[in-house]
């Protein structure tokens, strides 16, 4: 009896909301929304998100249907009297078993779907192993030879106080990942230092990067162009400054970059082998400091008291140049110190200890040339 | 209404008993139930306007995109010491006060069991406290990995200060135990003849489970605290990948504390709102024993869906798709109670006062927050669901106007009979509608800008999420105005106002409504109540 009763109240509100609902469905686009994406997982994900979200939605509106009809009508001051029923095992199993149900029918697509986004290993055409660094990215082409940082760009560094001006401000990177369309690309994630997790939102590619593991993702691009996403995991001081960009492109572009790389590092190579200039070092350095170095030890060499040592005055920097280079290439274990050996070439370590040494409040007076970087490693 | 029995018991109680002591040493000495309740309870206010000043230096920095107010580093530490300070400041001590206040007049019980060990897990918190702020102020600030504190980041690369966290945390454990033990032995030694485990109030019953949740749990903090402290000092690797261990393996350990704990601050919630919705719809509660079971289930599944937190880890699919089973599978006891919520309003003779009103919220927002939780359940869009603003919005609507929101609904219906002054009820639906709008400007907004793709705990962001910061940000600077409103109301209500009866509400029920005066003497059921 009471089941009927209630059924019934539950119709008339259901019928009501739902034609509600229908003028909000045009609203619940774009920025409001997650996003489509350009890949099949994207897709299928976001097929997945909109079925939930309805399902909620009606379950939702349902309940709070059928309270608002309880307290318009079931109020004191409208006079209704209380009545006694406190129990219905039928009622019981009724939304016990309904929910149940839904959520097998739920949960059926979303195993189909969870099965296909970790199929990362079969048919992949592409490689890419990509290396968390707090706070940036580091990206090898596992079957090319070709290895490059990814860092956030110095025209978003530039504006942190009055953003308003740059368009994709802290979205930008200096070094973008290339990739081609069309083909099956698998990501392998590790890290060097603290978890980090890489995450572009257009590629449905969300995945840890952690130290001491190696996990894997895929994607296949089906349309070209400039894919942006963060860090996604709390990785320290400038979790929220080392962004991702994707610039997905035809094959022959992706074969044309390929080469360019590949030009470039054969260049960098052979300048390692050059005698440089103090003023080219540091010129050069002041770059690459502000790029790799500036985060901890702050961009005038001050540092964080307590927690990332000063450059101004330090007493490696200001020592023999030996143990200078011996910290920059390998590290200090135990610390947030990276070993550079693994991120920045000959040329730009050499010159990055070269600026140290003779700017941020110190003058050593002496070069540190790339060859010395090159015996070092 | 209390009977001859009980007036004859008290009568002849103050020949040896003579109340409450008098000046400060009565409130570091006491072992009274009802003093302790309303320390906890104090403490639990003052934790919340300390959490919540931090949070308002989150949405002060979030005001706008770029840098303008603090330092990245500096905004760390204050998304680290909010989560910690909500969660075992705020949230865990008003659950534990209220337990306090309530049980033993609620199964007719003269005090707590264990009423010294009471004493020493609440003086303990004010100094786990103090030296867990303290960090705020050393070389290399406060914890600044947030509150999950994952390694290696809490470990390897954290300050000096975390050292104090751990201690800290150690200390609120104890705490918390001991509390759990406290009620565990009141609750099955001190019912008053009658007062079968099936007649108790469901606020004692969610207690009860909640108690035996935290005893299974906060030693497994401890456990993982105690590693990292030895990885930071003593040369272990538990969680360093380099000499061995499983960086994974500290979120494994975590989140199998860290889920249960999400239910242990609930779980009384639902009790509260199961007392409140009978009392103003005049109809008793609909399906008590099946509230009994989700309860139970809840705390159950509780354990075995720790990893739901870490679909992105990189998980075996196995693993994965276990998870997103038994995730989901919590929705239907959850459910279960929603629906006997709004089964036990329909055709009640409701009014709508303060009390009311905010269990009202509770239930509608709770179930927004239940709701984005089951989508977070689904294990492949978590992919895109996971570690931004989304997860920021469900958390916060179960956690604020969830555990919150029913925290103040059980201040605004037992306060008349704690201190038996009823408070000002223009006052409390100011608070709750000004409340209302506010929280939801808040947090409504975060669902859109995780969807669109912000990050969580970052100190600025890209332009395309400027407009709903800024919304969150008047809406969150609303809501902490009107937190301090409500500390008015408390102190007005302390102070004086209309005499409350000794039933207050029309519909109330239950041992402390129907045996005790408003408000009820310091040693209340020294001779037990018969309950029929």
């Amino acid at each position: 009896m009471i089941l009927n009763k209630l059924s019934r109240g539950f119709l008339a509100v259901a019928i009501g909301l739902i034609a509600m609902m229908s003028t909000f469905a045009a609203r619940a686009e774009y920025t409001l929304n997650m996003t489509q994406g350009v890949t099949p997982i994207s897709h299928d994900l976001y097929g997945l998100h909109m079925l939930v979200f309805w399902i909620c939605v009606v379950i939702g509106l349902l309940v709070f249907g059928v309270m608002a009809y309880s307290i318009m009508h079931h109020r004191k001051s409208k006079g209704a009297q209380a009545a006694n029923f406190h129990e219905s095992t039928t009622v019981e199993i009724v939304w016990t078993v309904v929910p149940l149900l839904i959520l097998i029918g739920i949960a059926i697509p979303a195993t189909g779907t969870l099965l296909d986004l970790e199929d990362a290993k079969t048919n992949a055409d592409i490689t890419v192993q990509v290396t968390g660094i707090q706070w940036k990215w580091k990206y090898t082409f596992v079957d090319e030879d070709v290895s490059f940082v990814s860092s956030l760009a110095q025209s978003s560094r530039d504006v942190v106080k009055d953003p308003t001006s740059n368009e994709h401000y802290l979205l930008e990177v200096d070094n973008e990942l290339v990739l081609p369309v069309g083909k099956k690309i698998r990501f392998l994630f590790h890290s060097n230092d603290v978890i980090h997790s890489w995450w572009v939102p257009a590629l449905a590619v969300k995945q840890d990067s952690i130290p001491g593991f190696i996990n894997d993702s895929w994607a296949i691009i089906e349309k070209p162009g400039i894919y942006r996403g963060q860090c996604a995991e709390l990785c320290g001081k400038d979790h929220g400054f080392m962004p991702i960009v994707v610039n997905a492109v035809s094959e022959d572009e992706y074969k044309e970059w390929l080469a360019g790389m590949k030009a470039e590092a054969a260049a960098a190579a052979s300048a390692a082998n050059e005698e440089w200039s103090m003023q080219d070092l540091v010129a050069r350095g002041e770059t690459v400091y502000q790029a790799n170095c500036a985060a901890c030890h702050g961009p005038t060499g001050a540092g964080i008291p307590g927690a990332f040592p000063a450059m101004t005055g330090s007493a490696v920097v200001n020592g023999d140049a030996a143990g200078h280079i011996d910290i920059v290439v390998n590290g200090k274990a135990g610390t947030a110190m990276a070993a550079y050996k693994n991120q920045l070439n000959d040329v730009d370590i050499a010159a990055v200890i070269t600026y140290e040494r003779n700017s941020l409040g110190n003058s050593v007076g002496d070069t540190v040339q790339p060859s010395a970087i090159k015996n070092a490693r | 209404m209390y009977n001859e029995t009980t007036h004859d018991g008290q009568a002849h109680d103050e020949h040896d008993d003579h109340g409450p002591a008098k000046g400060l040493m009565r409130w570091v000495t006491t072992t009274n139930h009802k003093d302790i309740g309303t320390l906890y309870l104090w403490l639990a206010f003052i934790m919340l306007l300390y959490g919540g000043s931090m949070a308002m230096v989150i949405r002060l920095e979030l005001f706008q995109p770029g840098l303008q107010w603090v330092e990245p580093h500096f905004f760390n530490q204050m998304t680290t010491m909010h989560g910690l300070v909500m969660v075992f400041g705020a949230i865990m001590p008003a659950f534990v006060g209220l337990a306090n206040w309530l049980i033993p007049i609620m199964i007719g019980a003269p005090d707590m069991a264990l009423p010294r060990m009471n004493n020493w897990s609440f003086w303990i918190l004010p100094f786990a406290f103090t030296m867990l702020a303290s960090t705020t102020l050393m070389e290399g600030g406060a914890p600044a990995f947030g509150w999950t504190f994952y390694a290696p980041l809490s470990t390897t690369f954290a300050p000096d200060s975390t050292d104090f966290f751990i201690f800290a945390v150690h200390l609120m454990g104890i705490s918390s135990v001991m509390g759990a033990i406290n009620v565990i032995a009141t609750i099955l030694n001190m019912r008053a003849p009658g007062m079968t485990l099936m007649k108790m109030p469901l606020f004692v019953w969610t207690w009860l489970i909640t108690a035996y949740l935290l005893i299974a749990v906060m030693p497994v903090l401890a456990g993982a605290v105690t590693m990292m402290l030895t990885d930071r000092h003593f040369g272990t690797s538990f969680f360093d990948a380099s000499g061995g261990g499983d960086p994974v393996l500290f979120q494994h350990v975590f989140w199998f504390f860290g889920h249960p704990e999400v239910y242990i601050m609930i779980l009384p919630a639902f009790g509260i709102i199961s007392a409140i919705i009978p009392t103003f719809a005049r109809k008793p509660l609909f399906g008590y024993s099946s509230m009994v079971y989700a309860s139970a289930s809840i705390a159950i599944l509780s354990f075995m869906v720790w990893a739901h937190h870490m679909f992105t880890v990189g998980m075996p699919v196995a693993g994965e798709l276990y998870f997103m089973y038994a995730t989901i599978l919590i929705s239907v006891p959850t459910g279960v109670k929603v629906f006997n919520w709004v089964t036990t309003m329909w055709k009640g003779s409701m009014t709508f006062e303060t009390p009311m009103l905010w269990a009202l919220g509770f239930i509608v927002m709770f179930t927004i927050g239940g709701l984005s939780g089951l989508m977070l359940g689904v294990a492949p869009v978590d992919t895109q669901y996971h570690d931004t603003y989304f997860v920021v919005a469900h958390f916060h609507y179960v956690l604020v106007t969830g555990a919150l929101y029913s925290i103040i609904a059980a201040f605004y219906y037992w306060v008349p009979k704690w201190t038996g002054h009823m408070y000002d009820e223009t006052l409390g639906k100011i608070h709750f509608w000004w409340s209302t709008i506010a929280v939801n400007v808040l947090f409504f907004p975060q669902h859109f800008i995780g969807l669109a793709g912000m990050p969580r705990r970052i100190p600025d962001y890209a332009l395309q999420f400027a407009e709903f910061n800024m919304i969150s940000s008047i809406g969150g600077f609303a809501f902490g105005l009107a937190q301090v409103f409500f500390l008015y109301i408390i102190i007005k209500t302390i102070k004086g106002g209309k005499k409350a009866t000794d039933r207050v509400w029309e519909g109330a029920t239950g041992l402390e409504f129907e045996e005790l005066p408003s408000p009820p003497p310091y040693h209340s059921f020294t001779v037990a109540p018969q309950v029929k």
